[in-house]
């Protein structure tokens, strides 16, 4: 964003107000996934914010603001789900969705015997495939790309690669059986990558 | 033998625990002919970067740039 640096001390004051909107959506985004529940994210967003004014003299711009705000917001939703954990009764939190995302979260890169189609194998994503992480733009279609999973395997993919937790805790966290996350997390890997190929990656090297 | 399915959900797995002598026999035994398996595999740790990154998103180059 063509923000200006400015001489203010708040965090706030270092970014546009529109880089501020943007940040709090996916948060509130981010909480929400997690925490199933509008007003426990809200809260958390919010309180992550306050956290990180707090300190807002560590700030050197937008950026910085994001990483820290972030930060602060997944430990908040970290302790909300351990306490969620501790204070309701087990199997509760399944929140409805069944065991299994049935056939259509699969995604279909795999023939009727199991095999990577034609189309869908992986292809070479080149010599230096992590120079990605440093253009804005795949983060666009990063995000773009998480969006379009399945909720609950972006869920417990966030909760696994984001917020840290092992399978244990995830597993309790979301009220699943450890069978059930490694289906859910093989899924939304496949779909991720897939995704990242299609829209990015692809183009270098595909054989077809 | 293993489907490239079952293989890529060994994949998956290595990534939360530690797979068993026969899981990872098998595995091995798969990539060995797989091309398409043996680069889910070289992906993976990006995928996993990618996401731990994720906080980056567009901020971290967007103050960057220019």
């Amino acid at each position: 964003m063509g923000r200006e640096e400015s001489a203010g001390d708040s965090a706030v004051g270092l970014a546009d107000p529109r880089t501020i909107r943007e940040l709090r959506e996916q948060m509130l985004r981010f909480a929400t996934l997690q925490l199933g529940d509008p007003a426990a994210a809200e809260d958390a967003v919010q309180e992550a914010f306050v956290g990180a004014l707090k300190n807002s003299a560590a700030f050197r711009g937008a950026a910085a603001l994001r990483t820290w705000v972030f930060a602060i917001l997944k430990n908040k939703i970290a302790d909300a789900l351990r306490y969620r954990r501790r204070t309701v009764t087990e199997g509760s939190l399944a929140d409805g969705e069944s065991e299994d995302d049935s056939e259509e979260a699969a995604p279909s890169v795999f023939d009727s015997r199991g095999h990577w189609r034609a189309d869908t194998a992986p292809a070479d994503w080149g010599d230096d495939p992590e120079a990605a992480l440093h253009q804005a733009d795949f983060w666009r279609v990063f995000n773009a790309c998480l969006d379009h999973l399945p909720p609950r395997q972006a869920r417990v993919l966030m909760m696994r690669e984001f917020i840290e937790f092992d399978a244990e805790e995830i597993c309790r966290s979301v009220g699943i059986t450890a069978a059930n996350l490694h289906v859910s997390l093989h899924r939304a890997r496949l779909r991720l990558r897939e995704c990242l190929e299609h829209h990015w990656f692809a183009g270098e090297a595909r054989p077809c | 033998m293993l489907s490239c399915e079952q293989a890529t959900r060994l994949i998956s797995e290595s990534q939360e625990r530690r797979l068993g002598m026969r899981e990872r026999l098998s595995l091995r035994v798969h990539l060995f002919i797989c091309d398409g398996c043996t680069r889910f595999l070289r992906q993976a740790p990006l995928l996993r970067a990618a996401m731990r990154a994720f906080v980056h998103w567009e901020g971290a180059d967007n103050a960057g740039r220019r």
